[in-house]
C-alpha cells in the first residue's frame, strides 16, 4: 500500500479497539444536538464519529473513539451528557502511541 | 505491606500507601520511581492494559529529564533516534521552505543527546517497568472511579467497587485531568486553551528514512511545520522514528470549527503536500491517533495545583510549553513527577507536601522555564502567521530565485510590494518582531 489521502474509518481499521458494548463512555442527548447550530463536533473529531444523517440529526458511534476529548471541550450546548474514559481496559490501545 | 491487588478486598484505613499515582505515563512512573527508590510504598493504577497505550506523543522527549531521574539512565531507554537535525518548514500551496539545522555540539561523545524521537507505546511501559524494578506496584487495565475525601482531604481513590487509602494521592492522568476536576482544582477545559493533535505513523524502513533526511545511522530529524492548516491556529510536525515517521498536525479546535473544516481532511491534504509527500511516499501507515495538548503555557497553570493529600503533575498541571520551534510536554511531566515523589519524601507531615512540590517545581525549574516563555502565547494567538507569513516567505524566496532574463527589480521593493499583496503591512511584522524580541 503506498501513501494517499484516506478516509476516517479505514485509518481507524489501523488501529485496535477493545469496545465496550455494555458500557458507552460518551452519551449523547440528541434532541440538544437537534438544537445546536454551530454542531462543531463535525470539524473537531479526528475520527469523524459525527456525522449528519439525511434528515440533518447527528449521528455518533463511540466506538472508533480516539479518546482525545476534543468534542467533550467543544461541546458547548452541551449534547454530550456524559463524556468518561471508557472503563479500563476497553476502548483504543495504541501499539505506536 | 498493603495488598497490590484491586481484586475486591477493600484496605483499611490504616493500612496506607505513602502514594498512590493516577496514570503510569512519564509523570506518573517518574514520582513511582524516585519514591520507589527511597523504599515508599507507592501503587500506580493505569486504565489501560499496558502503559502507554492509550498515550501519544509527537514527538521526542529531552534528554536532561531522564538524567535528573537518574544519571546514565537513557542510555537503557526506549527511544527511537537522537535527534540531530532541527528542522524548520514553511509550506504555501504548493512549494516549501526548509531550513535544517544541524550542531553537533547537540551531541558530542560521552555527553547524553539533547534529544530523542519516541513512540510512547514503546518508552511508557519501559519507565514504569524501571518503576517497577525499583519497588514500585503497578496495577494496569483499572480505571480509577472517584476520590476518597475526608474533611477536605483527599484520603485515597475508589476504583469500582474497591477502596484504596495512601498519605497522597498523586493525578498523573493527563490533559483531560478527571481527578483534578474532582477535586475541585480545575473547572471544565476551555475550548481556547487548547489544541487537538492528530498524527499518522508510517513505517518506511531505515535507510529509506536515513536517505531521505541526510542522516547517519540511529540520528534523526525533528521537524516543525508552519503554514500546512489551512490557516487554522496550528502547526505540523514530522519525527523519524528507527523504522517509521511521525507525521501529524495540532489544531486549535474552535478555529477549526469556526472556518468549518474538518481537521481530518485538513490533515489529510498535508499528507499530499509535494514536499511532505516525497519524505513518505512508499511507506504504510499503521496507526492514527489523537490527543488534546495544552496551548495556553504558563497562563494556563491551574491557580492551584494540590491540595492536602493531592498533588497534580504532567499535563493534568498543564505543564506544557510551546514556543512554535520547541514543544516540551514529556521532559516537564517527568521533572514534575520527580518534584512531586521529592516533596512526599521531604516533607515532615502531609500539610508540608503541597508547599514542598511548589519549591521543588522552582528548584526544577519547571515553573521558571514555563513563565520566561509565557510570551510566545502573544506571538502564537497572532492569526495570520498561520498563513500570511508562510506564504509571504514563500514568496519572498521566489522573487529571490526566479531568474528569467529580466532586470530584477530591487529586493526591498520587491519585499514591500509582497508584503502588501499577503494582506500583511510593514508595521505588523515589525511589531510581531518586537513582540519575539521582547518574549525571548
Amino acid at each position: 500500500m503506498s501513501i494517499e489521502q484516506m478516509e476516517a474509518p479505514e485509518l481507524l481499521s489501523l488501529n485496535k479497539f477493545n469496545v465496550d458494548e455494555e458500557e458507552p463512555h460518551i452519551v449523547l442527548d440528541k434532541e440538544i444536538c437537534k438544537k445546536c447550530i454551530e454542531k462543531p463536533c463535525l470539524y473537531v473529531c479526528p475520527a469523524v464519529l459525527y456525522q449528519l444523517d439525511k434528515k440533518g440529526d447527528i449521528t455518533f458511534d463511540y466506538a472508533g473513539c480516539l479518546e482525545c476529548g476534543t468534542c467533550r471541550v467543544m461541546c458547548k450546548n452541551h449534547g454530550i451528557v456524559k463524556w468518561e474514559y471508557p472503563r479500563g481496559t476497553f476502548g483504543v490501545s495504541l501499539r505506536h502511541g | 505491606m498493603p495488598e497490590s491487588s484491586l481484586g475486591g478486598e477493600n484496605m483499611s484505613e490504616e493500612e496506607k500507601f505513602d502514594a498512590i499515582i493516577i496514570g503510569a505515563g512519564p509523570a506518573g512512573a517518574a514520582c513511582a520511581y524516585t519514591l520507589a527508590k527511597e523504599d515508599k510504598e507507592v501503587l500506580i493504577i493505569e486504565r489501560a492494559d499496558t502503559p502507554g497505550s492509550k498515550n501519544v506523543t509527537g514527538g521526542r522527549l529531552y534528554t536532561y529529564a531522564l538524567e535528573m531521574l537518574d544519571a546514565g539512565l537513557y542510555a537503557q531507554a526506549a527511544l527511537e533516534r537522537k535527534v540531530t537535525h532541527e528542522q524548520i518548514m514553511m509550506l504555501s500551496r504548493d512549494r516549501a521552505i526548509c531550513i535544517d539545522y544541524h550542531d553537533p555540539s547537540f551531541n558530542t561523545e560521552g555527553a547524553a543527546p539533547i534529544s530523542y524521537t519516541i513512540l510512547r507505546a514503546n518508552f511508557d511501559p519501559w519507565l514504569v517497568e524501571k518503576a517497577e524494578e525499583m519497588g514500585a506496584m503497578v496495577a494496569c487495565g483499572i480505571k480509577v472511579n472517584e476520590l476518597i475525601e475526608k474533611e477536605g482531604k483527599v484520603i485515597g481513590i475508589k476504583a469500582g467497587e474497591d477502596e484504596m487509602y495512601a498519605h497522597v494521592v498523586v493525578a498523573a492522568d493527563g490533559v483531560n485531568s478527571f481527578m483534578a476536576q474532582k477535586a475541585g482544582l480545575i473547572n471544565d477545559i476551555e475550548a481556547n486553551s487548547v489544541g487537538v493533535g492528530v498524527k499518522e505513523v508510517i513505517e518506511l524502513p531505515a535507510e529509506i528514512i536515513e536517505k531521505r533526511f541526510n542522516l547517519k545511522k540511529g540520528e534523526g530529524a525533528a521537524r516543525m511545520i508552519l503554514g500546512c492548516t489551512e490557516g487554522i491556529h496550528g502547526g505540523g510536525f514530522l519525527y523519524t522514528n528507527k523504522d517509521s515517521l511521525s507525521l501529524g498536525a495540532v489544531f486549535m479546535p474552535e478555529e477549526a470549527a469556526e472556518k468549518r473544516k474538518s481537521i481530518h481532511e485538513v490533515f489529510q491534504n498535508l499528507k499530499m503536500h509535494p514536499s511532505i509527500y516525497q519524505l513518505i511516499e512508499g511507506g504504510e501507515t499503521v496507526e492514527y491517533s489523537a490527543h488534546l495538548v495544552t496551548e495556553s503555557g504558563y497562563r494556563g497553570i491551574p491557580r492551584k495545583i494540590y491540595k492536602e493529600g493531592f498533588l497534580m503533575v504532567g499535563d493534568a498541571a498543564g505543564f506544557v510549553m510551546n514556543t512554535g520551534y520547541s514543544i516540551r510536554g514529556i521532559d516537564l511531566a517527568i521533572v514534575s513527577g520527580i518534584a512531586a515523589a521529592r516533596a512526599i519524601i521531604k516533607a515532615q507531615d502531609n500539610a508540608e507536601v503541597g508547599p514542598q512540590y511548589m519549591q521543588e517545581l522552582h528548584n526544577n525549574k519547571v515553573i521558571p522555564a514555563m513563565k520566561a516563555a509565557d510570551g510566545y502565547f502573544d506571538i502564537l494567538g497572532t492569526p495570520w502567521i498561520y498563513d500570511k507569513v508562510p506564504n509571504l516567505a514563500n514568496d519572498v524566496f521566489n522573487s529571490l530565485f526566479r531568474v528569467n532574463g529580466q532586470v530584477p527589480v530591487s529586493i526591498k521593493k520587491e519585499t514591500t510590494a509582497l508584503i502588501k499583496e499577503n494582506g500583511l503591512s510593514v508595521w505588523q511584522l515589525m511589531k510581531l518582531g518586537l513582540k519575539g524580541v521582547r518574549s525571548l
